[in-house]
């Protein structure tokens, strides 16, 4: 008989919307210091880095955009998902109730918040996928950000305006162009969840899938690993800096993957992921459950 | 640091230059999409009829506007045993969304001010000028940070466009904000996108 996980997840949320993963703080633990002492962007750095301490003491959320949840729930084979499915809105309601997560679902024809951020089968997204029996349960929760999900692009190569063919140097030229235009809208600094290939709709999850990898993580591909950190270094050449400032951080790392296309297609996605980059998993091994 | 207090003045305006840090004090109200568009619409360019409490509010808004401060924010918010309302994390929302509406709303309102995040386009910039008003950035995503400059929420106006986006009457005390759009015309904003255009046009140049 699978367990009532209800009120594990609903630590799962609390936990992702207060507390930033370790990978990420550090990082931005690191950005502050690079910053000229006095500047606006330096301020915003510490206030950046204030703010992360004290959601985490007082529970509350690091940003009030709590984002759109996006739950990736991998199950041991023999699982119910409908069940798993139940359990996850229900947790996703009462963490609303208790204020871990703005009422964050407005049902775009009628204009009406839902209240509980339930809506509809799509909101929250759930993705489940199977896995061996004896694997334990693991569900991985992001937040995402709505100012961070409009500055995301989505480019058809060739895009001649920019001179970028369907070759990895176009790729290179669409996703600093998505970094020029999204200034500091997005949240700067941000980090770029990159697809390439795909259609229109695989590429836009895959560009977010990606980014429930720790930063700093590379492609095995050593070419796209390269890849990434040029665009990390070369983002940062902008000077758009924390929050479109001006100033030395603008990105704090790069993700790229790839997906099988159409003869006809070549995508390349760029999801970027504000600084307030919400990521936990949670592990159900029997009556254990673990969080990082 | 400067600090500034609402009802803000002409003068205290136009003393205000892009980079400045400021401490906001005093009363404002939270104001985002649906409160953008439902002012131009029904009060502004009346081409809507007003209905429900909207004239009640608009008698309101007039007041709590004239020489106050717009926060373009969509708070959590707590209620306490007492029916309080508590803001327990607010930072600002994207402002560029409001482009189309907010020099035609400081206009109407006499409002002195607008805080927000990643600022705003020509427009705003232009009405900054005519009104005059300044655009405040506040840290995007530094949202419990900010509700602790929340010390209280006077009211509440239109919840039916839920929770983030009704119009909120807080007091705040010491929030922390860069002046980044001045009424001289200066845009923080304007100068980064021109400077990292140029950086880019020499990226895409390179050879790969």
């Amino acid at each position: 008989m699978q367990p009532n996980l209800t009120d594990k997840i609903l630590e799962l949320i609390r936990r992702t919307s207060s507390s930033l993963p370790k990978d990420i703080e550090d990082r931005l633990r690191a950005a502050v210091e690079k910053e000229e002492p006095g500047s606006a962007a330096r301020g915003a750095m510490e206030t950046i880095v204030k703010n992360i301490e004290l959601s985490r003491e007082k529970s509350t959320p690091i940003c009030q955009d709590t984002g759109t949840p996006i739950f990736y729930v991998h199950y041991p084979e023999g699982w119910s998902t409908r069940r798993l499915r139940e359990q996850i809105r229900a947790a996703m309601a009462e963490s609303t109730a208790k204020s871990y997560m703005r009422p964050n679902a407005v049902d775009a024809i009628y204009d009406q918040n839902s209240g509980n951020n339930l809506g509809g089968d799509d909101f929250p997204t759930i993705h489940f996928e199977e896995v061996d029996a004896d694997q334990p349960l693991v569900i991985e929760l992001m937040l995402k950000g709505g100012g961070c999900e409009n500055v995301g692009r989505q480019y058809s190569l060739p895009a001649n305006d920019l001179g970028a063919g369907r070759d990895l140097a176009g790729v290179r030229k669409v996703v600093l162009d998505a970094v020029q235009k999204a200034q500091g809208q997005g949240c700067a600094p941000g980090v770029l969840g990159v697809a390439i290939g795909g259609d229109r709709g695989t590429s836009y999850a895959k560009s977010k899938e990606v980014l429930f990898d720790k930063v700093g993580t590379r492609n095995e591909n050593p070419e796209l690993a390269a890849l990434e950190e040029r665009l990390t270094e070369e983002a940062n050449q902008l000077g758009i800096g924390p929050m479109g400032f001006g100033g030395k951080t603008t990105v704090i790392d790069t993700k790229i993957t790839g997906l099988h296309r159409l003869p006809a297609s070549y995508f390349v996605t760029v999801s970027y992921m504000c600084w307030a980059y919400r990521r936990r998993k949670m592990t159900v091994t029997g009556d254990d459950v673990t969080y990082d | 640091m400067k600090s500034v207090t609402t009802p803000i003045s002409d003068e205290t305006i136009r003393d205000l230059r892009v980079g400045e840090p400021v401490l906001l004090n005093g009363i404002m109200v939270t104001g985002r999409d649906a409160a953008h568009k439902w002012m131009i619409e029904t009060f502004v360019k009346k081409t809507k009829e007003p209905k429900g409490d909207d004239l009640q509010v608009y008698d309101a808004l007039k007041n709590l506007l004239n020489g106050s401060v717009i926060y373009h924010c969509g708070p959590v918010v707590a209620k306490d045993a007492q029916g309080e309302y508590r803001f327990l994390a607010a930072g600002p929302t994207t402002s560029i969304r409001e482009e189309p509406y907010q020099a035609d709303v400081m206009k109407h309102f006499n409002t002195k001010g607008v805080i927000g995040k990643g600022g705003m386009g020509a427009k705003t910039l232009r009405g900054c000028q005519e009104v005059p008003f300044v655009y405040f950035h506040a840290v995007g995503g530094a949202a419990s940070f900010i509700a602790q400059s929340v010390v209280k929420v006077h009211g509440v106006y239109k919840m039916e466009f839920g929770v983030p986006e009704a119009l909120w009457v807080i007091e705040v005390k010491d929030f922390p904000v860069v002046v980044t759009m001045d009424s001289q015309g200066g845009s923080q904003h304007a100068i980064v996108e021109e400077s990292s255009k140029k950086v880019l046009d020499d990226l895409l140049a390179k050879p790969y």
